[in-house]
């Protein structure tokens, strides 16, 4: 075991997941979520973040559908959808996400589709922007391991 | 007249002639037989005489002496043949006993001479020794009477009675008419008369030491006569009629040794003396005997060793009178610093709470006018009004644990806790400071961190919050990094050596930020009470300068060292800290948080193998909350609606988490359901939960009406849902986990 690669690894970790904390990509949640992670799940983290993406790709997709025709919107899907992606947003921490979930809520009860759609591309555009981010991260986290280091916790806003 | 026939003597010319021989020899004769009867007699009456041959053969030499001349009577006249027959016969022993005695009186005379010489040699021998005889008897009673005296001076240590009691027996013991001691004064430049025998009240009396009579005394340790109208001699008044008797002096050393040898007199360094003055009775003829010069150079002596113990002994009583002052002074110095010291404490303890009682209420009014609805302006008031009085909140804080530690009457509260949760709260804590400041802080667990301490937990999340708080105050970019770790050698204090025993180690904690740095020669004076550096950048930030002081303290008094390292200014700083903590035996531990929250109940830390339910329409947060429930020990069975909760339920689930968040009454119909099914095993019914977004009192009022046992907030954390099971299955009821 290298230790200085392993130290430069873990700062490089650090520093990356911090400027996604500060950034605002990430809040608390996703501690919670690193803490579930133990030997028993080594993949915990992967494996819930990848639903999380697959999920909001699917959600996506049929909230568009439904916002595609300006006269016969359904809103009360619409509605579902943000309340779905709202809450796995919450449950994985991707606060930009969710941040933006609130608002598209917003548009939805006012039945406003230009702000709908406005939303939507904001939800489309931040999912995808955390999901390469999460890769690098994860990425990170694999050549850390396979160095033969051990993770650091990092405790955020 | 008749004449006879033989030769006519010549009668009438010789006769007068022959009458006279006649006549002598009879006496002759009877002198001669009378001496030895004489001897007889006297040697009879006389046992001692020893040569008794002697005069048995003297008698007979007299004796036939005697018979010669008494038969020389008959040969006068015509004697016949017999007569002249007995005269030669007595003729002839006669001649044979005195030569005999003649021979024998040889060898007698010279024994009888040497019988007179051995008596008179006896004679002068018995004279000799009558008069040693003399000697010792009055060299015995010298003795005596030193003896005696030497025992009535010692048998005090009293200065007076020593003095008084030597005169007194000196008097009695030589007869004297007067005694006296004159002691030097002062200056030493006069003799003082102390003592006296007979007159009761010695007068002031001096004279000068320098007298000759004096210097005479005082240069020779025997006792000097002098003469009776010396100055030191005229006590009494002098009436001529008396012939002043013969006065001695001697010389007593004054000393302040206790250690005498015999013959071993040190020199008298002090050469101070004072001076004993013994007259005999006028009058009386009488002279100073040698004997008595000697009892009194001795006794002299004496009181000299006798005088030194006592002056010793006073000067001891002195020392220890004055330490007995000393002592009840200083008795009163402490009790009355003891009185200062419980006033001061009481009065912190008063104002402290007169103090606390204000601020409480002023930060806690100023928080929930917080919560309410303000105009930046005004939200930018009170968040100030806020932050200055939780700075003098802290402050009081700091100064009364200040001065409980100086005291020493500061002492650790031990108990179990969780290391693991301390730091994560304390980050927790700092959080809000740390996101307006924009400065990430990371936290580093070792590995082989345990996880349940034993240590004084408050006073630990003190210290680190303490020096957490200072990189967080004195940063104003960059980051800030936590590091806890086992230490286990080598530390960099020098002084401070670290030896992990089998149920404690060593933590160290390390803290690390990217701030304004501190000048290496500051770094000294951090940590004393008050003082702050004064560089630009911290003069902004408040603080009273008290807290690395006090963290200082409770890392000492936890057996740990602090200290800070930094490589100047703008280079960041970094503080490191070791502490000792006990190890407790892990999982069975009660868990005590540093916050308090609700008393301490036996808690499952262990939810192995519970079965439990989670219903969850969104996938995510289904798995998530799987995975929350997996990590505790919890077998888990998911479902996606209702209907297939209803279908899976069953008596083994002990808990069914069951999220709400959607808007309607379906969600709280499956309570109702489950209810239902279980009304006949009541006691078998599983817990139900509702996850919900939000927790306003509508909701939970919803929850109640429809029977479920608790409501949780999403997202849980983890130490969140530890508890709430742990309420749970306890309780059987939770309405508190918000």
């Amino acid at each position: 075991m290298n230790t200085i690669v392993v130290g430069q690894l873990q700062r490089q970790f650090q520093d990356y997941i911090v400027s996604l904390y500060q950034q605002g990509y990430l809040d608390n949640q996703f501690t919670e979520l690193r803490k579930l992670q133990d030997e028993g799940s080594p993949d915990f983290v992967a494996e819930v973040v990848s639903l999380f993406f697959d999920d909001c790709a699917k959600v996506i997709n049929d909230m568009s559908t439904s916002l595609e025709r300006p006269d016969h919107v359904d809103f009360k899907q619409v509605d579902s959808g943000v309340h779905q992606l709202k809450g796995s947003s919450s449950s994985v921490g991707a606060r930009r996400v969710k941040n933006v979930c609130i608002a598209f809520k917003e548009c939805c009860d006012v039945q406003n589709r230009e702000g709908c759609l406005r939303c939507l591309q904001q939800v489309d555009y931040e999912y995808k922007m955390l999901k390469t981010k999460l890769q690098d991260l994860f990425n990170l986290e694999q050549q850390i391991l396979q160095a033969g280091g051990t993770i650091p916790q990092v405790s955020m806003n | 007249m008749e004449v006879c026939n033989c030769i006519e003597p010549q009668w009438p010319a010789d006769e007068l002639l022959m009458k006279y021989q006649y006549i002598s020899d009879f006496f002759i004769a009877i002198a001669y037989f009378s001496i030895p009867l004489e001897l007889i007699y006297f040697v009879k009456k006389s046992a001692v005489f020893p040569y008794r041959w002697v005069l048995v053969q003297f008698g007979a030499f007299i004796v036939l002496c005697g018979a010669t001349h008494l038969i020389n009577l008959w040969t006068f006249t015509t004697h016949s043949r017999t007569v002249a027959l007995v005269m030669t016969t007595a003729k002839g022993l006669t001649a044979a006993v005195s030569c005999a005695t003649a021979l024998m009186l040889v060898h007698i005379i010279p024994d009888l001479l040497s019988v007179k010489t051995r008596e008179l040699f006896l004679k002068n021998k018995a004279a000799e020794l009558d008069r040693e005889m003399g000697l010792i008897r009055t060299q015995e009673e010298t003795g005596r009477h030193v003896r005696m005296l030497t025992h009535e001076i010692r048998s005090t240590l009293d200065r007076h009675t020593i003095l008084k009691t030597t005169l007194v027996e000196l008097g009695r013991t030589l007869a004297l008419e007067e005694c006296a001691l004159w002691m030097p004064t002062r200056t030493g430049l006069e003799l003082q008369l102390s003592y006296t025998l007979r007159q009761q009240h010695p007068v002031e009396y001096t004279v000068p030491i320098q007298l000759p009579v004096i210097n005479q005394v005082f240069g020779t340790s025997r006792a000097v006569k002098i003469s009776p109208n010396s100055p030191v001699a005229r006590l009494r008044p002098v009436t001529g009629k008396y012939m002043l008797g013969e006065v001695v002096a001697v010389r007593v050393p004054l000393l302040h040794l206790s250690n005498f040898q015999i013959n071993n007199w040190p020199e008298l360094s002090t050469k101070r003396y004072a001076l004993m003055v013994l007259m005999l009775p006028s009058d009386s003829a009488r002279q100073w005997h040698v004997h008595e010069l000697e009892l009194v150079e001795v006794v002299a002596d004496q009181v000299a060793v006798a005088l030194s113990h006592a002056a010793i002994l006073e000067e001891s009583m002195r020392a220890r009178d004055l330490l007995m002052e000393q002592n009840v002074a200083l008795d009163l110095a402490r009790r009355e610093a003891e009185t200062a010291i419980r006033a001061r404490n009481d009065f912190l303890a008063v104002m402290n709470h007169e103090m606390r009682t204000p601020m409480h209420a002023i930060i806690a009014l100023s928080s929930l006018l917080q919560e309410t609805e303000l105009t930046p302006e005004q939200r930018l008031m009170v968040e100030t009004i806020l932050k200055s009085s939780n700075l003098l909140a802290t402050l009081m804080n700091d100064v009364l644990d200040l001065s409980r530690l100086e005291d020493g009457s500061l002492q650790l509260e031990l108990g179990t806790f969780n290391l693991h949760t301390l730091f994560r709260e304390i980050l927790s804590l700092i959080k809000p400071i740390a996101v307006v400041k924009k400065l990430p802080i990371t936290l580093n667990l070792a590995p082989d961190l345990p996880e349940f301490v034993v240590g004084d937990e408050k006073r630990l999340m003190q210290i680190i919050l303490n020096i957490v708080g200072n990189a967080v105050k004195f940063s104003k970019q960059g980051s800030i990094s936590v590091a806890a770790l086992v230490t286990k050698s080598d530390t960099r204090a020098a002084d401070f050596f670290v030896v992990p025993t089998g149920s404690h180690f060593y933590l160290r904690v390390k803290v690390k930020d990217s701030g304004a740095g501190i000048n290496p020669q500051d770094i000294p004076k951090l940590f004393t009470k008050f003082a702050q550096t004064q560089s630009l950048a911290t003069r902004s930030s408040g603080g009273s300068g008290l807290g690395l002081a006090i963290s200082k303290r409770f890392v000492n008094l936890m057996e740990g060292n602090i200290w800070i390292e930094s490589d100047g200014l703008g280079k960041g700083c970094t503080a490191i800290f070791d502490v000792k903590l006990g190890i407790s035996e892990g999982s069975n531990e009660s868990k005590q948080s540093g916050i308090p929250k609700v008393p301490a109940i036996p808690r499952h830390a262990n939810f192995s193998g519970l079965k439990v339910l989670v219903m969850d329409e969104n996938g995510v947060s289904r798995m998530v909350t799987k995975g929350l429930l997996v990590h505790l020990g919890c077998e888990v069975t998911t479902v996606s609606s209702n209907e297939e909760c209803l279908r899976v339920v069953s008596q083994e689930h002990k808990v069914v988490f069951m999220d709400v968040c959607m808007p309607g009454v379906e969600n709280y119909q499956i309570a109702i359901r489950i209810h239902e099914k279980f009304t006949k095993q009541r006691h078998q019914r599983p817990l139900l939960v509702a996850l919900t977004g939000n927790t306003d009192k509508s909701t939970k009022e919803k929850c109640m009406s429809f029977g479920l046992d608790g409501v949780l907030l999403k997202p849980v954390s983890l130490d969140n849902m530890r508890d709430v099971l742990s309420d749970l299955l306890e309780r059987r009821v939770l309405y508190e986990g918000m």
